[in-house]
């Protein structure tokens, strides 16, 4: 591995050097290294491309990492990972893609994961999405997370693209059954021409589920943000979305947040806001010594803490 | 010694041009001023004026001698000018411990900034990693706001009405904070208040209504006339005074 896929390692996983437990690292398109437990298996898909991350009931506290990195220009990669993760299994989940783009030819990373949490398992999945390069061949990123959490399981999911990504559309589709909790924090943030979208589908069926899906953002130059949520309360539940961004130069920012209630005892709730930095959170900034783009960095880098 | 030389400041409104301070000279030579006044009578617009929020319409600010009447508001925080706004503003994402290690300009451990809190009343260990946001109460935010001055440790501290939105119990408190400040910071502490309790703590105080400097010097000159004058007008508050005396 050269240094800069072991740079893109550390940004988006971590990772110094080989990390502990198991582990999946794809480079261009192919699997680079693998390291299995005895609680946690990894396997090749036979009819595409992409893994199956198979979870024994009640493992608990362990880590999967499953990097992807693209350091070649016009690698076009589609992968489908499914994550089966058994009952009372307590685990970390933490994927990312990193794009290092010098060449002219679009590099792009589209993965589709499925999550099947157990009965009372509890998964953290942390996904982070990074691209850097100076060629001008576009880094795009597409990914599909598909959330099935049976009864009394619980999935929260951290993602972040911060920086780099031309182009980007994110699709989060989600089920809950009796007792399940879903809880989403996306954080985003989009520079010169940039693009991206987000679109979130839970549908609440089981009694006393819950959903909490949270976006901050902040989108700069002339990029352009869509948030679209959409939550469906089928049952006695509680559901909650919020998108909250900073908009600065001449970006543009959409936000369409809906929820819909099908059931009596479905309690739903939307918020939304934008907005640029406020006039008085500069000034305050300012009068502890900052200058105006220092202040403007903390607002911005504590917003998307 | 932070000056004041004939500052005016005047803004439009619906009414056309409304002056709101009058030409106000004033040197402030260190130790505790307290600056109170009738509401409207243009105290806060002197303190941002002083900060560098506003700028005078005319007259000129010298701070040792310096002429920083053109300088920003970061420049002037520079050269130890820290000020407590009236409403402290609220930061998504940023902590109560970043605010105090942004305000003390170099990297500080947990403990000292913990400190700062503790002198403010408030248990560090439940704010220390709080996001400065509308959980917090208004009480709150005021105290970690004079914290954040606490932790810059200037040559000049401003703070406008620190006592709003603080409770009784916790105000005597503050109280103690200021008179400690005064013994340990050294420099100009210039607190806008209505507080009597306040005013009986400063070195000087200085009387502003309707944009003038009505009166200023030494407390026990001053304060004596004023107590006398609000008391004249208002038989509620001769009572509480008198209550309060005896």
């Amino acid at each position: 591995m050269n240094n800069i896929e072991k740079d893109l390692l550390k940004i988006i996983a971590d990772m110094d050097g080989i990390p502990q437990g198991a582990f999946n690292i794809r480079a261009n398109g192919a699997l680079a290294e693998r390291h299995t437990t005895p609680n946690i298996d990894i396997r090749t898909k036979t009819d595409k491309d992409g893994i199956d991350i198979i979870i024994r009931p009640g493992t608990k506290g362990e880590t999967v990492h499953i990097p992807v990195i693209i350091s070649d220009t016009g690698v076009n990669d589609l992968v489908y990972n499914d994550f089966i993760i058994g009952d009372d299994a307590d685990v970390t989940i933490m994927a990312g893609c990193g794009i290092h783009n010098c060449g002219s030819e679009e590099s792009r990373h589209d993965g589709i994961h499925t999550f099947f949490v157990g009965k009372n398992a509890k998964v953290k999945y942390i996904e982070r999405h990074y691209g850097e390069g100076d060629g001008k061949g576009g880094r795009n990123m597409n990914p599909t997370t598909v959330v099935n959490v049976a009864e009394g399981g619980y999935m929260e999911m951290e993602t972040s693209q911060i920086k780099g990504i031309d182009n980007t559309s994110r699709v989060t589709r989600a089920t809950l059954d009796n007792d399940a909790t879903l809880i989403i924090h996306e954080k985003l943030m989009t520079h010169g021409v940039q693009r991206a979208e987000t679109d979130f589908s839970v549908d609440m069926n089981g009694t006393d589920c819950s959903a909490n899906v949270v976006s901050r953002s902040v989108a700069r130059e002339d990029s352009v943000q869509i948030f679209r949520s959409n939550i469906n309360g089928n049952n006695k539940c509680s559901g909650h979305t919020e998108c909250d961004a900073i908009i600065m130069d001449n970006a543009r920012v959409s936000a369409i947040p809906e929820i819909s209630a099908n059931h009596i005892d479905a309690s739903l709730i939307h918020e939304a806001a934008i907005g640029k930095i406020a006039g008085e959170q500069l000034i305050k900034l300012m009068t502890l010594g900052l200058t105006e783009a220092q202040a403007e960095e903390e607002i911005v880098n504590g917003f998307l803490k | 010694m932070l000056q004041l030389k004939n500052i005016s400041f005047s803004a439009e409104n619906e009414d056309g041009v409304k002056e709101i301070l009058k030409d106000i000279t004033m040197d402030i030579d260190g130790g505790f001023l307290a600056i109170t006044g009738p509401n409207g009578g243009g105290k806060s617009t002197l303190a941002k004026i002083i900060a560098g929020i506003l700028k005078p319409t005319s007259g000129k600010i010298l701070l040792d001698g310096e002429d920083i009447t053109d300088l920003s508001i970061t420049e002037r925080a520079h050269r130890g000018i820290s000020f407590a706004f009236q409403q402290p503003v609220r930061f998504k994402g940023i902590t109560v411990n970043d605010l105090i290690r942004l305000a003390s300009g170099k990297e500080i451990s947990m403990s000292e900034a913990c400190d700062y809190l503790s002198q403010v009343g408030l248990c560090a260990r439940d704010y220390i990693n709080r996001e400065v946001n509308a959980s917090l109460s208004g009480g709150e935010l005021k105290r970690i706001e004079i914290a954040t001055v606490l932790a810059r440790g200037t040559k000049v501290s401003l703070f406008d009405e620190p006592e709003a939105g603080i409770d009784l119990w916790s105000f005597s408190n503050l109280i103690n904070v200021f008179e400690k400040m005064h013994e340990t910071l050294g420099g100009s502490i210039i607190i806008i208040s209505h507080q009597e309790r306040i005013l009986n703590i400063a070195d000087k105080v200085a009387v502003l209504s309707a944009g003038e400097l009505k009166s200023y010097g030494k407390r026990d000159d001053i304060l004596p006339e004023l107590l006398g004058k609000t008391s004249a007008v208002c038989p509620v508050l001769t009572k509480n005074i008198e209550g309060a005396k005896s």
